[in-house]
């Protein structure tokens, strides 16, 4: 069973009407957007399920496209996002799709960036505001974001996650959980940690041979 | 560290604390928190509350759907009548909370207590209390943590979401922390604490999730306002010193297993109740 504490229970302070459909939609676009973390012109949202059928109601729509504009879940412009989105250029569509054998509160972005090229990220708002992210441009993974997360993908050679870890270790950041998923040659590899990242791990980390991509993502605060 | 009722009195007894204090301790313990932020923390979470419990009193909100008619206006203004049933004190509170509804509705800012849809009975009882019992900040503090007390181990023995329990779990949690916060602010026993909760979630036991056109307006903003009389209710009813008869822990494992025998057209899927109505499926088209 699941440990809950005092701002599991209390919380999160969030603009309304649904903790699921509003402040986790908007927790998702953030992290969409931070994991892409490249300007884009157009996003297209696939809603799955039941954020398809109350999109419009629960302001599932505006909080998604709010936090891909990175506004947080209490952030009181989020009804506004259509405006706001218009003004920055950003195009956006929103449509019902069946996203397969997925939780109810599932959602598809698509993103345009530069060169017309496209990156797509999924996830779920599984409740209370909490999310995950299930699917990185067609690699499967899974985090929730809540703790500070260290997203890499890589050629799969040998030695990457030692000196990984190694970095880690020297600037005495504690890894607390560590995921591998391999897809072809590419590794991704999802490392929740104890302590908020830094910049310069990153920068640190991204000078390693073989590194493809590299994201730091600290909480979403409230 | 506690996840029951059981060992949360146990801890209470064996340390002479409160269940407050208990719960400051558990949380320091899990979270490595330390007490100003957590204290901190929770003075953001009173400021969002008592505005949200406000602004609706006299402003006019629209909200999403357009269900809610501002009836907190309304309700603010009638209390004064002095021809009342319920009295001044009860319809205070009971406004504050229809305001909050109606914020919630309309993408304002609130504190999910312990989710959005019962957002509203929380800040009713914390900010109406003004002319009985004077509570101060610290007595806020006290309540918020000791409600949250209570829906930690709701949550984990449990469940507060709608979709999983209906709405006693959402409206019946938040009573049953309101109900709790009040025996706590005003120095009652923790044994009353519980006993309070247990009254809050045996009076609404059985309670579907049923909003009209999917939306979190109605009757959602109703039963925040039971929710409420229903906090002020149990409290009264554990300090005159009435018992409950089933003890905490297994009037919340009762909840659970009524909401898991609920069909899920009664579970916030708007598919039964007031939701398909003649009058709430032609609401729910005209919205469409």
């Amino acid at each position: 069973m699941k440990n809950y504490g005092v701002f599991d229970i209390l919380g999160p302070i969030m603009v309304g009407p649904s903790s699921s459909h509003t402040a986790g939609a908007a927790r998702l676009g953030n992290l969409a957007r931070i994991i892409v973390g490249k300007p884009f012109s157009r996003v297209d949202f696939y809603l799955h399920g039941s954020f398809a059928k109350t999109m419009a109601g629960h302001g599932t729509d505006k909080a998604l496209l709010a936090g891909v504009l990175g506004m947080r879940p209490d952030d009181e412009n989020l009804s506004k996002s259509f405006e706001i989105a218009k003004e920055k250029n950003i195009n956006f569509t929103f449509e019902e799709k069946d996203l397969g054998y997925t939780h109810s509160n599932t959602v598809k972005f698509v993103f345009t960036l530069a060169k017309n090229k496209k990156f797509h990220v999924t996830g779920s708002s599984i409740g209370g505001g909490n999310v995950l992210i299930t699917n990185i441009d067609g690699t499967e993974i899974e985090f929730s974001g809540s703790k500070p997360t260290i997203l890499v993908r890589n050629r799969d050679t040998k030695g990457v996650i030692a000196h990984i870890s190694t970095i880690l270790a020297t600037s005495e950041v504690n890894i607390a959980t560590m995921n591998v998923v391999r897809n072809k040659d590419i590794a991704t590899m999802v490392i929740e940690v104890d302590s908020n990242i830094e910049e310069s791990l990153i920068n640190k980390i991204s000078e390693l041979k073989d590194i493809i991509y590299i994201k730091g993502i600290n909480p979403i605060k409230e | 560290m506690f996840d029951s009722g059981k060992t949360l009195l146990e801890l209470c007894s064996d340390n002479n604390k409160s269940i407050w204090e208990i719960t400051v301790k558990s949380e320091i313990k899990n979270t490595g928190i330390d007490e100003n932020t957590l204290i901190d923390k929770l003075r953001e979470i009173l400021i969002v509350m008592e505005e949200s419990a406000l602004i609706g009193l006299d402003r006019e909100i629209n909200t999403m759907g357009g269900l809610l008619d501002n009836d907190a206006i309304k309700l603010e203004q009638y209390k004064k009548s002095g021809k009342t049933f319920s009295g001044e004190f009860i319809l205070d509170a009971v406004a504050k909370s229809l305001s909050v509804s109606q914020v919630n509705a309309s993408m304002g800012k609130v504190v999910a207590a312990p989710t959005a849809g019962a957002a509203g009975i929380m800040p009713a009882i914390l900010f109406s209390n003004k002319k009985n019992h004077s509570f101060n900040e610290k007595d806020m503090i006290k309540g918020l943590l000791t409600s949250s007390a209570i829906g930690q181990i709701i949550a984990k023995k449990a469940t507060v979401s709608g979709a999983e329990g209906g709405c006693q779990a959402e409206c019946g949690s938040a009573a049953a922390m309101a109900a709790g916060a009040l025996v706590e602010m005003v120095n009652g026993t923790p044994e009353q604490v519980l006993h309070a909760a247990s009254f809050a979630l045996t009076n609404i036991m059985g309670l579907i999730c049923d909003p009209i056109a999917g939306l979190v307006e109605y009757p959602c903003a109703l039963r925040n306002t039971s929710g409420v009389t229903n906090a002020y209710l149990s409290a009264d009813l554990a300090l005159s010193g009435m018992k409950s008869l089933i003890p905490f822990d297994e009037v919340v494992e009762s909840m659970f297993e009524v909401g898991n025998l609920m069909p899920s057209s009664l579970k916030e899927t708007a598919l039964g109740g007031l939701a398909t109505t003649p009058t709430g499926e032609m609401i729910r088209d005209k919205l469409k």
